[in-house]
């Protein structure tokens, strides 16, 4: 693999200002005839730049699967149900703070095909832009205490135990709202160097 | 050891999260100095790769970025590959750019770069797309570091002329084509995003 041509590191991200995020769509529970089954959870956190800095008003995607595990997707096929009142995609821009907020249900375990009896962990896919090319990250949300960690081989990756527990959200009682939602709290700090060891 | 947070791949799924209207692509159509970029994301046995997000970093016509550039330019777009594995971009020809004063730098031939999504990748690839008709390639610093005229041309996409897109009669914009092969012995360029 090339070295990054110089300068990267410096360019851009792309700016998608509030015309691009609607009303609603950082809650994946509503837009529907009617509530989607599973646990509501609220799912928020900071986006931080290398060194901490917050970044402010930049785009976050989510997508998941409903909580029986099922994605809305043609590729899954798998026998578990669909959710008519889920399709599982959010967005929101972080706030001054670089925080960003969203309402869900917990998904469920994920069947592959990886090798026998592979679930993936419960987990949300998180896209994200930073202030430059570099910053760009996608990856994944797992949910702590959960046994399928352990044995899972992309989350396992990761081989830095303390680059891989940056994966796990917190459950969060601040942020769990009374009678209505648990709270998870997962930071993301964006490295200006891609994060992941090779395997 | 690094205090960011780990890349996992986007899995098999990403176009629900992406596939939304973020403004496709950087041109319509009939704008007037529209290009299209096109090609197949292919594994190393050259089967498609399908429902792979593929995103497009670049400068405008003037070679200029965010928030220097003309008003209204955004320099991004992503595509979601096809049943084909293929991918289609309709753009504005970036201008040559350079990164910024160091003296050591060279200007850049006009390129765009590139993130690939998709999965069985635990982190994207990136590469650079280079047009076949610019002479400026053969200064750009980036190629020069290439080592090889056939690793060069792996990131060059091949100008095509469509029916209509000379003379009179309705505009019909270039054609870029632009494989890009994941693995094997025609594997495209990768560079190490760190």
């Amino acid at each position: 693999m090339q070295p990054l041509p110089y300068g990267l590191a410096d360019r851009y991200g792309p700016v998608f200002g509030p015309a691009c995020v609607g009303e609603g769509d950082s809650d994946l529970t509503v837009g529907h005839p009617g509530e989607p089954l599973g646990e509501r959870i609220v799912v928020t956190g900071r986006l931080l730049g290398p060194g901490g800095r917050p970044v402010r008003g930049q785009l976050v995607e989510i997508w998941q699967a409903n909580a029986a595990g099922r994605y809305r997707h043609h590729a899954d096929r798998h026998p578990a149900p669909l959710d008519p009142n889920f399709t599982g995609a959010g967005r929101c821009l972080t706030d001054d703070e670089g925080r960003y907020r969203f309402v869900t249900v917990k998904p469920g375990a994920y069947p592959w095909q990886n090798h026998d009896k592979a679930f993936r962990p419960a987990h949300v896919h998180f896209s994200v832009f930073g202030s430059s090319f570099v910053e760009r990250l996608v990856t994944q949300m797992y949910f702590p205490g959960d046994p399928l960690l352990a044995i899972d081989p992309i989350f396992n990756s990761v081989r830095d135990p303390v680059a891989a527990a940056r994966l796990v959200s917190r459950f969060d009682l601040a942020t769990t709202v009374h009678n209505w939602a648990l709270g998870f709290v997962f930071d993301i700090v964006l490295g200006g160097r891609e994060a992941t060891p090779l395997e | 050891m690094s205090g960011a947070t780990p890349s996992q791949t986007a899995g098999p799924f990403v176009s629900i999260g992406t596939g939304w209207d973020s403004g496709a692509g950087m041109a319509g159509e009939d704008d007037l100095g529209a290009i299209v970029v096109t090609g197949r994301l292919l594994d190393g046995g050259g089967s498609p790769i399908t429902d792979a997000l593929v995103e497009f970093w670049q400068a405008d016509p003037e070679g200029r970025f965010p928030p220097e550039c003309r008003p209204g330019w955004r320099g991004f777009a992503r595509v979601l590959t096809d049943d084909d594995g293929r991918y289609r971009l309709v753009t504005h020809k970036p201008g040559p750019t350079g990164p910024g004063n160091s003296a050591r730098a060279a200007r850049e031939a006009p390129h765009i770069d590139v993130s690939i999504f998709a999965r069985g990748l635990l982190q994207r690839l990136v590469t650079r797309v280079y047009f076949s008709d610019e002479a400026a390639n053969l200064a750009d610093g980036v190629l020069a570091s290439l080592g090889s005229d056939e690793l060069r041309s792996r990131l060059v996409a091949r100008r095509r002329e469509v029916a209509g897109s000379l003379g009179s009669g309705p505009r019909v914009p270039p054609v870029y084509d632009f494989d890009i092969h994941l693995q094997g012995d025609m594997e495209t360029v990768f560079f190490a995003p760190w």
